[in-house]
């Protein structure tokens, strides 16, 4: 019967838990995707400056359909998300409002916003390829390489309808044409090691145990490795790898973005804006090079030396726009092919 | 009496249409969009992802009766050193996120892992590729991994009914001159069958709705292609079509199961429990049995938490206990807490919702409370957006906007808990008052109780240890939830496994390996009680 007892005690609890929080002092609520531990610094440097209060909530899948839910009630104000898809997606399902600002129409650079202010991206990652070191010049690479017969039983990747991979197959498709990229998947397939799977940290990992060769990840990951960030482990497997800026042939550089857009229904607009406003400044991006080794998204702004490294970054010239509409047919070949089985 | 039991119905009702408004809300979803996309399943997706789904599930569920229902035989049948040490930590898997167990195996398995290493250092090998092993990252590996981490949904309702039930029987059948073996094949597990299959069916139906360990491990099952289709293509009504179709198999096949065991339960004739005469094994061979009952604790357990152990006190002899690790271990208790009390309670009535209501309604009631639990967690929480939404405007219709118990707050959380976990504190309750010889309800209700009194004074207080049974299973399960959570949760709140899962997204999941450790030791209390409260029922009435 004691059990019982407590929980009239916890039933009271539960009714003081439901009040919502009154509103105080200036607030913003950030919903986002990505991972608490990445922004965090960026948001308490933020709140240290202007004296706002930011509010998070980390969500990974279904962010959009709980904010949709949440309808004119939402108490979202700015929607933080990866992958340029999942970006547009938010535009695509009315979530987002449109912003002018002169700030962030200087700092951020048409291609990487879109035109009427409803998206903006924040900060680029380059996808980019993890080499065995004892590799010969690969100066030269391109994805489309990647599926020569040359490198049977040497790839590493992980899976295909991943958003990394999902977005560069898109790209492939917007240049080459669903035939050639359909050809180019089977090659990558024939030539994969293992099955594709994990993170683009395994790819290093099997690369430094010699299970493979050569395969793709992110760029900020080689920063995060290499700076032993991730420890002792990740920093060996950081560096037994040498890694290479490919390129589509007769392009440049495959990029996705992490962005943000303001929600429709933000109770905070205003507050929303100067938060956005304050993640293209250059203390901001200084941040994301620093912090997340991330490409910064304002022209001039520093990046870490850990990124420099690894050499020019020739951004290719795709729109991100035409990239998110054919990710749904990327992912759809994907399948087709069996990549991942 | 009367407004007691129009009571009791309106409450039946309004609980059977939250039960139901996850599945309704996908419905919706799913009527939104064409079937177009079925064709390309057909051609492409569906042969592989069932094939995969199909043989995943037989190995796990086969993995899991044969180490589930051996280990509770061992420690029920034998006794010898060790054996109640054994009985408690052969639980311990219980406590670990799957997710988390694969990446601490790949960690551990991996070429460049300490036990390849170890092992090319003993051969006198340099190069990982004079030792080709296979890749845990298959079909194989998963099963086997999932095998060992959820054995213990078999142990645990099995193990109870060999030693609470079976002792005059399996003593008759040994005076009768037939050997362990025997006795275990003939007797003992036919007997256990009710206990088996609902163990192995909350096994089955967690490998089958687990997304972290099968994605990670490269295993394509029809739960990872619902998100794909989902998160991938933007196409939520084409990922709810897959996943009702999912529900609707797995209600067909729990459907069949029961109609198979026709109308056994787990009652029998249990008004005397006898405990059983255990055969002691001494020497070589009580060391035998010890060591056998080991593998599973090893595999399952200790190996992949020692393992996150040792990351943790590498980490905090680094950076020290991240500040907001407290916090987050408080949000985990306290919601565990609260959801553990309401889906006790709720389980309870809907357990006794037979004898409250009608056999019929009663049946519908729990039949509807096991549906949280036959979806993947996110499909679950994406389908309660919709009605937690829907109560969250018409509480602030009427005027109750400081009340609100919608999206994001607290509240919302706990109801998402209550209806995922409901089954488990159902099934308990169920068990629980199933042993009751029904002379005892009916006596007292023809003293003059009403049908609510004698539940609560009279059934209660002699089913309450299967019934707080399953209450710390359901906290066990809730502690270490994670994609009801990570959707529903309200903002700034983070718990133990909301921030491990965000170290792990980012690929740093070793720095979270401390909140994994905090969860295991969270876990392990409930664990520690459920043994206790078994054996001080035993002894209570041995």
């Amino acid at each position: 019967m004691a059990f019982f007892k407590g929980n009239t005690i916890r039933a009271g609890v539960l009714l003081s838990f439901c009040l919502v929080g009154a509103a105080g002092a200036a607030e913003v609520n950030l919903y986002t995707t990505r991972e608490p531990g990445l922004i965090r610094p960026l948001l308490d440097a933020y709140t240290a400056k202007s004296g706002v209060t930011v509010n998070t909530v980390f969500v990974e899948k279904g962010l959009a359909e709980r904010v949709a839910a949440e309808g004119a009630r939402s108490s979202a104000d700015l929607l933080m998300t990866v992958d340029i898809g999942n970006l547009i997606d938010l535009v695509d399902r009315d979530l987002a409002q449109p912003v002018r600002s002169p700030a962030l129409e200087a700092a951020v650079p048409a291609p990487l916003r879109d035109a009427g202010g409803r998206w903006f991206a924040l900060s680029m990652r380059a996808r980019v390829l993890y080499a065995d070191k004892g590799l010969a010049d690969l100066k030269a690479a391109t994805y489309e390489s990647l599926a020569d017969p040359q490198w049977k039983g040497k790839v590493c990747l992980r899976s295909g309808q991943h958003p990394y991979n999902t977005a560069l197959i898109a790209a492939f498709l917007v240049r080459h044409g669903a035939e050639k990229t359909e050809s180019w998947l089977r090659g990558l397939k024939a030539n994969l090691a293992r099955k594709a799977a994990g993170g683009d940290r395994d790819v290093a990992r099997d690369i430094a145990a010699d299970l493979c060769e050569v395969g793709l990840g992110n760029s900020y990951y080689v920063g995060l490795m290499r700076s032993g960030r991730g420890g002792p482990d990740q920093k060996k497997w950081g560096e037994a790898i040498k890694v290479v800026l490919p390129t589509f042939e007769g392009g440049g550089t495959h990029v996705n973005v992490s962005g943000a857009v303001v929600a429709k229904a933000a109770p905070n607009r205003d507050e929303a804006v100067k938060l956005l406003e304050y993640l293209v400044s250059d203390e901001a991006q200084a941040l994301y090079a620093r912090t997340d080794y991330e490409y910064p998204v304002k022209a001039g702004a520093a990046i870490d030396p850990l990124l420099a490294d690894l050499g020019t970054l020739t951004i290719d010239t795709t729109p991100l726009a035409e990239i998110a509409r054919n990710r749904k047919a990327a992912s759809l070949l994907v399948d087709k092919v069996g990549f991942d089985n | 009496m009367a407004a007691a039991r129009g009571l009791g119905w309106a409450g039946a009702a309004a609980l059977a249409a939250l039960l139901l408004s996850p599945v309704i809300s996908l419905g919706l979803a799913a009527a939104g969009g064409g079937g177009e996309l079925w064709p390309h399943l057909a051609a492409y997706v569906l042969p592989q992802a069932i094939r995969d789904t199909a043989l995943l599930l037989a190995g796990v569920g086969l993995l899991v009766i044969g180490l589930g229902t051996g280990a509770a035989w061992l420690v029920a049948a034998f006794d010898f050193p060790g054996r109640r040490l054994l009985e408690a930590a052969l639980l311990l898997p219980l406590a670990m996120p799957t997710y988390v167990v694969a990446y601490a195996y790949l960690d551990l398995m991996h070429p460049l892992g300490p036990l390849q290493a170890g092992l090319r250092g003993l051969l006198g090998l340099s190069s990982p590729r004079d030792l080709p092993l296979p890749d845990l990252r298959s079909l194989p590996g998963c099963i086997l991994l999932l095998g060992f981490v959820l054995y213990p949904y078999v142990y645990l309702p099995t193990r109870a009914l060999f030693v609470m039930q079976a002792g005059t029987l399996l003593e008759a059948a040994r005076m009768l001159g037939a050997g362990p073996w025997r006795i275990f094949l003939r007797i003992a597990l036919p007997l256990a069958r009710p206990a088996v299959a609902l163990g192995t069916g909350l096994a089955l139906m967690e490998a089958l709705n687990d997304v972290g360990a099968a994605e990670f491990l490269g295993v394509r099952t029809l739960t990872v292609q619902v998100y794909a289709t989902w998160v991938n293509r933007s196409d939520l009504p084409g990922a709810a079509q897959i996943a009702l179709v999912m529900l609707a198999c797995v209600v067909a096949l729990v459907g069949l199961e029961r109609l198979a065991r026709g109308g056994r339960g787990y009652a029998g004739n249990a008004r005397r429990a006898a405990p059983s005469l255990r055969r002691r094994l001494s020497g070589w061979r009580g060391g035998a049995a010890l060591a056998l009952g080991a593998v599973p604790v090893a595999l399952g357990f200790l190996l992949p938490a020692g393992y996150l152990a040792v990351e943790a006190w590498r980490r905090i002899g680094g950076s020290g206990v991240p500040d907001a690790l407290g916090a987050q271990a408080r949000n985990t208790i306290l919601y565990a807490s609260l959801a553990t009390g309401v889906t006790v309670i709720v389980g309870l009535l809907v357990a006794a919702a037979p004898s409250l209501l009608g056999a019929r309604a009663g049946r519908v009631l729990i039949r509807a409370a096991g549906l949280g639990y036959a979806m993947p967690g996110t499909v679950l929480a994406v389908g309660l957006l919709g009605p937690l939404a829907l109560i969250d405007s018409g509480l602030f219709e009427a005027g109750f906007a400081s009340l609100s118990v919608g999206l994001g707050t607290g509240a919302a959380l706990v109801v998402a808990y209550a209806l995922r976990f409901l089954t488990v504190t159902v099934g308990a309750s169920e068990a629980g008052l199933a042993r009751i010889p029904r002379a005892i309800p009916d006596a007292a209700r023809m003293l003059g109780r009403g049908r609510f009194a004698t539940l609560a004074t009279v059934q209660l207080p002699l089913a309450w240890p299967a019934v707080l049974s399953g209450g710390l299973l359901a906290f066990v399960d809730i502690a270490k939830e994670l994609p009801v959570t990570l959707l529903l949760r309200p903002l700034n709140v983070e718990t133990l496994s909301t921030h491990l899962y965000g170290e792990a997204a980012r690929g740093t999941y070793e720095d979270g390996a401390v909140a994994a450790v905090l969860i295991v030791l969270i876990g392990l209390v409930p664990v520690t009680l459920l043994l206790r409260l078994d054996r001080n029922a035993l002894t209570r009435r041995g």
